[in-house]
Formats: C-alpha cells, sequence, structure tokens
C-alpha cells in the first residue's frame, strides 16, 4: 500500500481524510485507486494534479513508478508563463 | 564565500564524470541575429497571402450586458465587406463545466461572446473586408442591443453577498458552502498546527496587501493570418508561444480535424506567458472559412490591454510569528485572487509558492479564485508567485525591522534546503537557495553605502519550472552539418542554447548548426514554451535525439572498420576506436562517415520524444537600492542586483537577459503598472502612455549573478530561469521603498501618488 | 474615398505609392512597400516600434500620415546596414546580445543611429534619455545600453 498525502482542502471529498492508502506501483494507479477509494476526487484529478514522489514532481505522467515507502503528495497540476 | 566558487556538485550525468564543456556555457552570436537587427525577421505581423482580406473585431463597451440582439446586416452590405462572424459560426458542441474542466467552454466565450458581455472588451462579432480600414469602418454598421448589468471589478468586492453575479454554476466542488457563486475555486494545504506556532513566537506580525492586474506588456500585439478552406484543411500562422496547442484549441473550437490544420509559429515580439493560448485566431479561421479568402488580423494596443489575457489582482492577509533569534515559528496567508470572467486566477500557486522558501514546521495557506467583470486572466511569468511574494517577504522585512536582525541571515536561518519539507507537501530535492543567499551576502552591493533618502531592499522568490511534451528531430547533411527541428517557438535565445546542446553531444561547432522551429505538420506534439521549459526540455530532447544519431553514427563506423558496435566511441566529431583491441584505425569525422550514408545504411537522423518529469525548482534573491522624493512620492531605482540558481547556463548571456527582464517587469509591477477601472466597470487606461512600463531612463543597469547548482533531472544539470527573475522585485522594491520613504507599503502598484498619500498619512 | 499618389525616397531608392488618406506612414511603408522592419506596437506613438527618420529626423512613422512623404527622404532600419555587411550598431547588438525577441530592435536601432549622428560620445544617462521613448519588455536595456556605448566608442575611434 502507498501512502498517498492530499493537500488539506481536498478533506471534503476524501471523507475527511488527508492521507489515503491505495494499492499502486505508478502514479496513474495512484490516481485510479484514489477514485477507487473517494470518487469524489475524479473531478479534481480530472481538473488536473501533479504529483510528487520522493520529492520528484511529476507533473503530468502516468507511468512514472511509485513504491511502499515512497512519499507521494498530491499537488495542482502545476503551469507556467 | 568568494561569488566564483560555486563548483558543480555531484548531479547531472555529464558533471559526474567531470566533463569539461566545450560549447556549453560560451556565449556565441545568435542564429537569429542578423535577421533581427536588419529588419527581415518575420514576425506575426509581418506576412501576407494573396487575396488576403483583413478582419477586424467589434468588442462590448459595456462591462457586464445581456446581449439582446446583433444586426450585421448594414455591415454585410458594405462595399469591400466579405464575411461576418458571430458566436454561431463557432462550434455548438463544447459545453460549460464547472471550474477548469470547462476550460475549452470558457476559452470559446471568451473568443466570441455568447449571450452576455462579460468585460470591457468583450468580441461581440466580426468582419473581413478587402482593407484594413474597411473593417473598421464595417464594424461602425454592426447594431448590437445590449441589456446592461450591474458589474463588478474588484475582488474583494466580488465576494461579498451583494455582488452582481457573473455565471451561476461555475464553483467546482473544492469550493466550501457559504461562499458567493463568483468564487468558483478554492486550494487549502500545509501541515503543523499554526496557531501552536504562533504562541511559541516572541512577534507575530498580521497585515493585509493587494496588488493590481497587470500585464505582460509585450510590444507584440497578437497578430495572425488564417487560411480555411471549404474542404476542411486550413492553415494559420501566428505569433504565439505554442502552436500545437493554437492547433488544439482552433480545430476544436471550428469543428475541424486537428491534423488538417497547419499551424506555424512566426518569429515571436515577446509573450511571457500571455500568448500561451488564444483570443483571435479561431476568429481568423472562422472569417476566412465564411469568405472562402485568407484572413489576417491584428489586434491594436488598445484591444491587447482590454481583450487579452493580465494577470490576477489579489488581496492577501499574512500572519508571520518569528522568535527573537530570527527562527520563523508559524506561517499563515489567505490569498483571494480575480482572473477575470472566468475560472482560472492562479491563486494555487500564490498559495503554494508563498512560504516556499522557508523550511517551516507549521504552514497554512489558503487561495480563492473569484470571478468579476474582467478579461480572462493569462500566465504571466511565474503565474501567482510574484504576489504572493510580496506580501510575505514584506512581513519577514518589518518582523526583521522590529526584531533588530540582517534580513539575508533570517532568510539563511529560515532557508529551504534538500530535504526541506516544502511548504506544498512534498521534501525538496537537491536546491540553489542558501547558494543564491549567500552570494547575495558576499556580494558588495549588500555593504555598499545608502545616501540619505535611500533604502535597501531583499526578498527570495521560487518558482517550480516546468517539463511538458516535447519532440525534437535532428537530421544530418552530406556535409556532416546538422539541422534541429524542435516544437518550442524561441522566446529567449533558446534556438542558440539548443545549438550548444548539441554541439556539446555531436562534437561539431555551433556554426555548423542550424535550428528550425517546426510547424505542427512537420514534427511531434509540443508544449507551449511556458513554465520556464525549454532550455530544460527541449534541451533535454535535442541531446539524446543528437546522442541518437551519434549512435548510428558509431554503428556506420563500426561496420566500416569491421569491429563491434560497443568498441567504437564518439568523440570531439569523430568516431574512434575505444582501445588497441579495438584496432588501429584512423578516427573518422563526421562529414565522412554523412557523406556516404545513403550507401551505408541510409540517411542518419536522430530523434527524441518524452515528457520529461526532472525539470528542477529555482530560487532567486534579489537586492535593490532605491530613492524616494518625498515631495513627488516619485522613485528612483538606484541599483538592483539578480543572484539566481539557474543549475547550468548553457548560454550565460542570455541567462542575464532572462534575470534583467525578469527583475524589470517586477520593477515596472512595483511602482507604476496596473490595470484602471473606472466606476463603469471600463478600462481607464488601455495603452501604453497611461499603462507605464519601465522605460530606458527609469531603470540603472542591473547585475546579474548566475549560481549553478545542478538540477539532476537534466543531463548537465539545467534549471528553467526565465519565471523564476519576476518573483523577488515586487517585494524587494516595497521593502527598500518602505525603508527609504520610512512607511510600509501595502499596495502595490507603489506609484507616486500612493506613495505621497502614505507619506501624508504618516506625517499627519 | 479616392487614393492619393505620393513620390518619395525610401533609404535612397526612389519609390512610389497610392495611399488611402488615412493610412499612416507605418501602414504604407509595411503594408504596401513590403518594408515590413517597422513595427506596429502600439499605433499612438507612444513606444517607438515605429521608428524611421524623416528628412533625418526621428519620428513615429504611426504619427505621420502617408501622404506627408510626398517629397521627403525615409530611412527604415532596412537602410542602415551599408550592403553585405552591418552597421556597428548592428554588430554590437547581436554581440552584446541587446535583444531578446527582436521585436523593439529595428526601432531601437533607427533611433540609436539617430542620436549618435547628432552626438557621438554620449554618456550613458543621454542615451537611456534619448531611447526612452522606445520601449522594450524583454530586456531590462542594461545590454541596450552597453551595446549603443560600445557601438558608439568604436565609431569614435574609425572617425
Amino acid at each position: 500500500m502507498v501512502e498517498v498525502h492530499l493537500w488539506s482542502g481536498l478533506r471534503a471529498q476524501a471523507g475527511g481524510r488527508e492521507v489515503v492508502e491505495v494499492e499502486a506501483s505508478t502514479v496513474g494507479e495512484v490516481l485510479s485507486g484514489l477514485v477507487a477509494a473517494h470518487p469524489e476526487l475524479q473531478e479534481v484529478i480530472d481538473a488536473g494534479v501533479s504529483v510528487a514522489v520522493d520529492g520528484r514532481i511529476i507533473a503530468s505522467g502516468l507511468t512514472e513508478p511509485v513504491s511502499e515507502d515512497s512519499e507521494v503528495y498530491l499537488m495542482q497540476r502545476l503551469k507556467g508563463g | 564565500m568568494a561569488l566564483d566558487e560555486y563548483k558543480p556538485q555531484k548531479g547531472g550525468d555529464q558533471l559526474e564524470q567531470g566533463h569539461a564543456f566545450k560549447y556549453v556555457g560560451t556565449r556565441p552570436d545568435r542564429p537569429d541575429g542578423t535577421d533581427k537587427v536588419t529588419g527581415r525577421a518575420r514576425f506575426g505581423a509581418d506576412i501576407t497571402a494573396p487575396g488576403m482580406l483583413h478582419g477586424a473585431i467589434l468588442r462590448s463597451p459595456h462591462a457586464h450586458a445581456r446581449i439582446v440582439n446583433i444586426d450585421t446586416s448594414k455591415a454585410e452590405a458594405l462595399d469591400g465587406v466579405k464575411a461576418v462572424v458571430t458566436r454561431a459560426d463557432f462550434s455548438a458542441a463544447i459545453q460549460p463545466a464547472p471550474g477548469m474542466a470547462g476550460e475549452m467552454w470558457n476559452v470559446l466565450e471568451n473568443v466570441m461572446a455568447g449571450d452576455t458581455a462579460l468585460y470591457d472588451g468583450h468580441a461581440i462579432a466580426a468582419v473581413a473586408a478587402t482593407s484594413a480600414l474597411t473593417a473598421r469602418d464595417a464594424l461602425k454598421l454592426i447594431k448590437v442591443t445590449y441589456e446592461v448589468l450591474p458589474h463588478v471589478t474588484d475582488v474583494d468586492a466580488a465576494m461579498a453577498a451583494d455582488a452582481p453575479v457573473i455565471r451561476d454554476g461555475t464553483a467546482d466542488k473544492s469550493v466550501p458552502p457559504g461562499l458567493h457563486p463568483n468564487v468558483v475555486r478554492y486550494h487549502q494545504s500545509g501541515h503543523g498546527d499554526v496557531e501552536a506556532g504562533f504562541a511559541e513566537a516572541d512577534l507575530v506580525i498580521e497585515d493585509s496587501f493587494t496588488t493590481e492586474a497587470t500585464h505582460q506588456g509585450y510590444i507584440e500585439p497578437h497578430a495572425c493570418l488564417g487560411t480555411l478552406g471549404g474542404d476542411g484543411k486550413g492553415e494559420l500562422w501566428c505569433c504565439t508561444q505554442g502552436h500545437w496547442n493554437v492547433q488544439k484549441i482552433c480545430a476544436a473550437l471550428l469543428d475541424m480535424e486537428t491534423s488538417q490544420l497547419r499551424v506555424t509559429a512566426s518569429e515571436i515580439g515577446g509573450g511571457f506567458g500571455g500568448k500561451t493560448t488564444v483570443f483571435i485566431e479561431p476568429v481568423a479561421l472562422a472569417l476566412s472559412r465564411k469568405a472562402n479568402r485568407p484572413v489576417k488580423l491584428v489586434m491594436s494596443r488598445s484591444e491587447v490591454f482590454r481583450a487579452t489575457g493580465p494577470t490576477a489582482s489579489t488581496s492577501m492577509d499574512i500572519k508571520i510569528g518569528m522568535r527573537k533569534d530570527g527562527t520563523i515559528t508559524a506561517a499563515q496567508g489567505v490569498f483571494r485572487a480575480q482572473g477575470g470572467a472566468f475560472p482560472g486566477a492562479p491563486m494555487e500557486f500564490t498559495a503554494m509558492c508563498a512560504f516556499a522558501p522557508y523550511n517551516l514546521a507549521n504552514v497554512h495557506q489558503v487561495g480563492y479564485d473569484v470571478m468579476t467583470n474582467r478579461p480572462k486572466q493569462a500566465a504571466y511569468r511565474a503565474p501567482g508567485s510574484p504576489m504572493a511574494a510580496f506580501a510575505v517577504e514584506s512581513v519577514i522585512d518589518e518582523l526583521c525591522n522590529q526584531l533588530g536582525l540582517d534580513p539575508l541571515e533570517v532568510r539563511l536561518k529560515n532557508a529551504s534546503r534538500e530535504g526541506t519539507r516544502a511548504s506544498y507537501g512534498p521534501k525538496f530535492q537537491r536546491i540553489g537557495l542558501v547558494e543564491t543567499i549567500e552570494a547575495a551576502m558576499a556580494h558588495p552591493h549588500y555593504s555598499a553605502p545608502l545616501a540619505p533618502g535611500q533604502g535597501r531592499g531583499i526578498s527570495c522568490g521560487f518558482w517550480f519550472n516546468h517539463g511538458g511534451e516535447t519532440s525534437v528531430t535532428l537530421a544530418l547533411s552530406e556535409d556532416g552539418s546538422a539541422q534541429i527541428m524542435v516544437g518550442t517557438p524561441d522566446i529567449g535565445g533558446s534556438r542558440a542554447s539548443m545549438a550548444l546542446m548539441a554541439a556539446e553531444v555531436l562534437g561539431i561547432p555551433y556554426e555548423n548548426i542550424r535550428v528550425t522551429v517546426a510547424d505542427t505538420a512537420s514534427l511531434g506534439y509540443n508544449e507551449v514554451s511556458h513554465g520556464s521549459r525549454v532550455t530544460y526540455a527541449s534541451g533535454l530532447a535535442t541531446i539524446k535525439a543528437a546522442e541518437a544519431a551519434v549512435r548510428e553514427l558509431c554503428k556506420r563506423a563500426a561496420a566500416k572498420w569491421g569491429i563491434e558496435e560497443e568498441a567504437v566511441y564518439w568523440e570531439d566529431g569523430y568516431a574512434k576506436p575505444s582501445g588497441p583491441n579495438a584496432g588501429d584505425f584512423e578516427p573518422l569525422h563526421i562529414s565522412k562517415i554523412t557523406r556516404s550514408m545513403g550507401a551505408t545504411g541510409g540517411p542518419i537522423n536522430g530523434h527524441f520524444e518524452a515528457t520529461p518529469e526532472g525539470a528542477g525548482v529555482s530560487f532567486a534573491t534579489h537586492i535593490v537600492d532605491a530613492e524616494v522624493d518625498p515631495e513627488t512620492g516619485s522613485t528612483k531605482v538606484v541599483r538592483y542586483t539578480v543572484v539566481q540558481d539557474a543549475g547550468k547556463a548553457i548560454h550565460p548571456t542570455y541567462v542575464e537577459g532572462q534575470f534583467q527582464g525578469g527583475a524589470a517587469q517586477g520593477i515596472g509591477w512595483a511602482l507604476n503598472e496596473e490595470y484602471i477601472y473606472g466606476t463603469d466597470g471600463r478600462l481607464q487606461n488601455a495603452g501604453f502612455l497611461d499603462y507605464r512600463i519601465p522605460v530606458a531612463s527609469d531603470l540603472p543597469m542591473i547585475d546579474t549573478v548566475i549560481v549553478e547548482v545542478p538540477n539532476p533531472g537534466h543531463p548537465y544539470g539545467v534549471r528553467g530561469v526565465g519565471e523564476t527573475s519576476i518573483c523577488p522585485p515586487l517585494a524587494a522594491i516595497a521593502n527598500a521603498v518602505s525603508a527609504a520613504a520610512g512607511v510600509r507599503m501595502r499596495n502595490l502598484p507603489m506609484s507616486p501618488p500612493r506613495i505621497f498619500e502614505a507619506l501624508e498619512a504618516k506625517n499627519g | 474615398m479616392s487614393k492619393i499618389h505620393v513620390s518619395t525616397t525610401i533609404n535612397g531608392d526612389a519609390a512610389e505609392f497610392l495611399c488611402d488618406p488615412r493610412e499612416t506612414l507605418l501602414d504604407v511603408l509595411r503594408d504596401r512597400l513590403g518594408l515590413t522592419g517597422a513595427k506596429e506596437g502600439c499605433g499612438t506613438g507612444d513606444c517607438g516600434a515605429c521608428s524611421v527618420t524623416l528628412d533625418g529626423r526621428l519620428v513615429c512613422s504611426c504619427l505621420v500620415l502617408g501622404a506627408e512623404a510626398e517629397g521627403r527622404e525615409i530611412a527604415t532600419v532596412e537602410g542602415i546596414a551599408p550592403g553585405e555587411t552591418l552597421h556597428p550598431l548592428q554588430r554590437k547588438f547581436i554581440e552584446h546580445a541587446a535583444l531578446q525577441c527582436g521585436i523593439c530592435t529595428p526601432g531601437i536601432l533607427v533611433a540609436a543611429k539617430a542620436l549618435l549622428e547628432k552626438n557621438p560620445d554620449p554618456t550613458e544617462t543621454e542615451v537611456r534619455y534619448w531611447l526612452a521613448g522606445n520601449l522594450c519588455r524583454c530586456t531590462g536595456y542594461d545590454k541596450i545600453i552597453r551595446a549603443v556605448m560600445d557601438a558608439a566608442a568604436e565609431m569614435r575611434e574609425v572617425a
């Protein structure tokens, strides 16, 4: 199981939790695991999220690997100017 | 530490091996230099086509109004008018949705109003005619019946209970209940216990700040030439930061197959984020389709101000607690930002960047995205970050003043480092904030004496930087020279940097490499040139594409010598046998391999496609000295120093240029630039006379220090540099001006009337 | 409205065109004569991107009517290079990286050339105030000023 940290504004859509455990070996599986556990998160994930794995910010890639001891943080999708 | 002691540390393959760069880090002339100094370079409006018509757009004079009726009959009857379009000429299939999920509809609604004019300048209809003057005359003949509605342009007023509703149902699920429908997105993040943290502090300062909307201010107005036939095939020439994005959006808005629209990016006269989307391009194509002729559409300067994408205005509340020894014990920020009549104000970046430079056990940030009757915001160089830095760094400055602490020492004490938990959640990898602070402390500027009436301000700043979809193709010519096709429009001299990186890999001179920005039909998908991604991502792809070509070159040499591929290596433009066991062969120059490549296996190209995810964040520290004239409230920037971590400067002169350009925009934003709306909701200053950007006589020379703390995610350690440079100046100048004037300035811009008023209030 | 016939000289060459009375000199240069070096940044004389000289005097071509070109001598950026080689100002701009996007460059080169013809040895302040009518959004002006001063120094040496 991978521990996924959500930003505190998502608590309402994750049953009050800020940390959700999912079964996943890639970033894509993390996101689908989150939606499976808390369907209300679908909207925010569709709106765009970036995922930080052990401090490395994955802006959009779904195939990046994730392991059980990875520290995973969800962030709002990054874009620049 | 002396300024030149920044040795690259571990990280970046080439640096690990102790590689001595031969081309990277040098300062050759840019390849488009001669074209640009002779007037030969072709920008967006520098194009014509046979049979071309000229387009013009009719815009709402009201900040908020229902469009009751549009009568185009007299315009259509005017001699020379060949087409008139309204919203009905665009896709009916695109539907609105809450928050950013409805972004394609938001773009369409912004390109051409539906049933409501949402801001002064909103596009209502457009014409194409045989001359630009005829098109302008035709606009006057279009009769629009409006029902004027109440409007709101201020971010805080738009959240109040009695504010006019811009568009119901736009808020997404993130917004907590009980807020006005104009609040469309919400962000909250942080960790620890801020109340406990404040309790531990010796001094807590709580303060509120505002910044006004500003425009990227590119000197080139948007311009395009579109051709769309009845066969569904189209061509578009436009100045843009991202032509694949333009292709995608235009195709959607016109119900076209994406692949049937070829978009070519012209040279671009500035973008800074404002040209990452579309405004007039779909209109040119719609007009062309209706008239069956090419249509050229160019915006006027007042249209650019009224109807493109300025940045958000903000209203912010900051609370920071500090101990007497300078340790920050807790930090909290609430950030309200308006992005016009659509969701998208970058408040989540404001919130995430605000405290990023600091190692905090207790931090909390909240952001609100609010709609108003203003144009749809677009990205502007590190969107959201400069405003946050202004507010946060001003409060830290006050804390330092009141506790009698040195501002750089306090930044250093609390600085984020590798392993620090960022305010927005994950831990930092290797970063260069400390190195920039130390370089600033060591810089002669920091210890130079100040004259009477002068004040010094410093600030740190942070930006994420980006990777993004990237495709690059490299083709070798028979004479051993190389052509590189990239897909990222060159907004800062990147073609030179690509050529330097390719030269490094191929071992051939920089002058033997030509870099072209290919059109959408000639190369794979590329994300927009934004997020300081080009040198990083197109650079990485260029390196990989060149390495692929090198592998093929070595393979040809191996075949010629009759040895294993693994026994050949590449150095300085030659294939060489890798040891005495491989055989005693003379090194084979690239041109000797390419001249027979047709016969030895075919043309030799290299390509690379990826969405690289190793972009490194970057930090900067700025120092500025300013002088305030107490009789007029006018500020003079006397001295400015930018210190920023570039990871690895591929072409140091262009890195310096980015540092200086970002600082100059920040100076304008801090001292003079703002969107001024009247009580009628109309933009009062839609021109360069009254929207006052810095001119040559306003600024001193801008000194730069390039710090290099390599990014482990790029072969040469590159970090994006284009955006971070605009993050510190708002606060650095506010701190300098507050010191010089003796009064804390909380509202940007700090224009002479505002400073004068603050001095009057202080002096009673 | 019938068009006006204008005969003029541009970069030393005779030129003729027809224009609408409302067209500016900038419109005419760009749309009728194919000289797109001068740029429209604002159309109201605030940005200097359209700078040309009219009988040797630096003007914003967006503030001059096409019809006013009759019998005058106009010089644009396309005429700065004396043939195959570049003018020292042009060379120094490339050398000093005094341009990033390059949209303001034609106007600044025309303005800087006009300055050095009047004052071959300007101070930094004089250069900054002379160029205050030419907006640049990319560079912060630092490298532009250095390039102009360096070109001036080279031109004084040769003179």
